[in-house]
């Protein structure tokens, strides 16, 4: 089953990953790479609390992943891979060649971001680490939930608040 | 008879969850005001922890009530608490719940509920009862 998504999302898990993602894709474990979160166990606990029983959350450093993420991708399991930021997916597509699609799930609101969904916003330098992103031949696409359209990132970033 | 105005607690969700379950509830009770709605939309985890924080600082409501145990609103709650030591979090929130608590924290008479302990315990008490409420009919 492999890693059935690669995630951005800088609400990690919540809702829209452990139910609308999810049931459909029947999740059976979420690879969460955050250096923060890797280094906290209250946090770790958290984003436990935030699984339905059965669905396990495995936490690694950015640096942990080359020498880990095979193995998740030849688990047997369905799997997602997920991130909060879209600079550390830079780095892991940079560093991890079995990365060829991103989901752009959610980057919301902050100082510095323009919006170009109503789940995107995008500061300049984070326009640019996903052109680089798909500049290695990853394909990249915003998507919330999977009943929307994914859109791609050339038509995102050609976007201004849209739909 | 106490302030009928309180804010005894918050209801915070996905989407326009909390603003139609208190507008069920007040449609039922005439009550709904007694709860202060957040929505996750559009925030990211930081502003939607202050949100609900400011929710209870400005209303003095110890208790929040989430729809999805798994939730952003539940985590932002889950954080809230890690800072203070005052916040009962209650998830998965139905108008059945809310009703339950608004009776009960509002005691005899419209008498105001206590300390954190006797609040929580109306929580879970209230989370008890409205667990029963969910009932399958014609299977």
């Amino acid at each position: 089953m492999s890693l059935l998504l690669n995630r951005i999302d800088d609400r990690l898990i919540h809702g829209q990953v452990v139910v609308g993602w999810g049931q459909p894709l029947a999740l059976q474990f979420i690879v969460l790479v955050d250096n923060d979160v890797a280094s906290s166990d209250w946090e770790q606990e958290l984003y436990r609390m935030g699984v339905p029983p059965g669905m396990q959350v495995y936490f690694h450093t950015v640096a942990e992943m080359p020498v880990r993420l095979g193995a998740y991708v030849s688990d047997p399991r369905a799997g997602l891979l997920l991130v909060g930021h879209v600079e550390t997916m830079q780095q892991l597509v940079a560093e991890n060649p079995e990365i060829t699609t991103v989901n752009l799930g959610g980057v919301h609101h902050a100082e510095g971001r323009t919006q170009r969904l109503r789940y995107v916003f995008l500061t300049p330098s984070e326009e640019t680490a996903l052109r680089a992103i798909q500049a290695r031949g990853v394909e990249v696409s915003a998507q919330d939930v999977p009943s929307a359209r994914p859109i791609p990132l050339d038509e995102l970033l050609s976007a201004r608040q849209t739909a | 008879m106490s302030d009928k105005a309180a804010v005894v607690a918050v209801v915070a969700g996905h989407g326009q969850f909390a603003e139609g379950v208190l507008s069920a509830l007040d449609q039922i009770t005439g009550r709904g005001s007694a709860f202060v709605p957040v929505s996750n939309t559009g925030l990211n985890p930081s502003d939607l922890e202050a949100l609900i924080a400011s929710a209870l600082d400005r209303t003095g409501a110890r208790v929040v009530f989430t729809d999805l145990p798994g939730g952003s609103c539940t985590m932002a709650v889950r954080r809230v608490q890690r800072a203070r030591t005052d916040v009962v979090l209650v998830t998965g929130a139905n108008v059945a719940v809310l009703m339950e608590f608004l009776f009960a924290a509002e005691g005899p008479l419209g008498t105001p509920i206590g300390g954190l302990s006797q609040v929580g315990a109306i929580a879970r008490a209230s989370a008890e009862k409205a667990r029963h409420t969910l009932a399958v009919f014609g299977e």
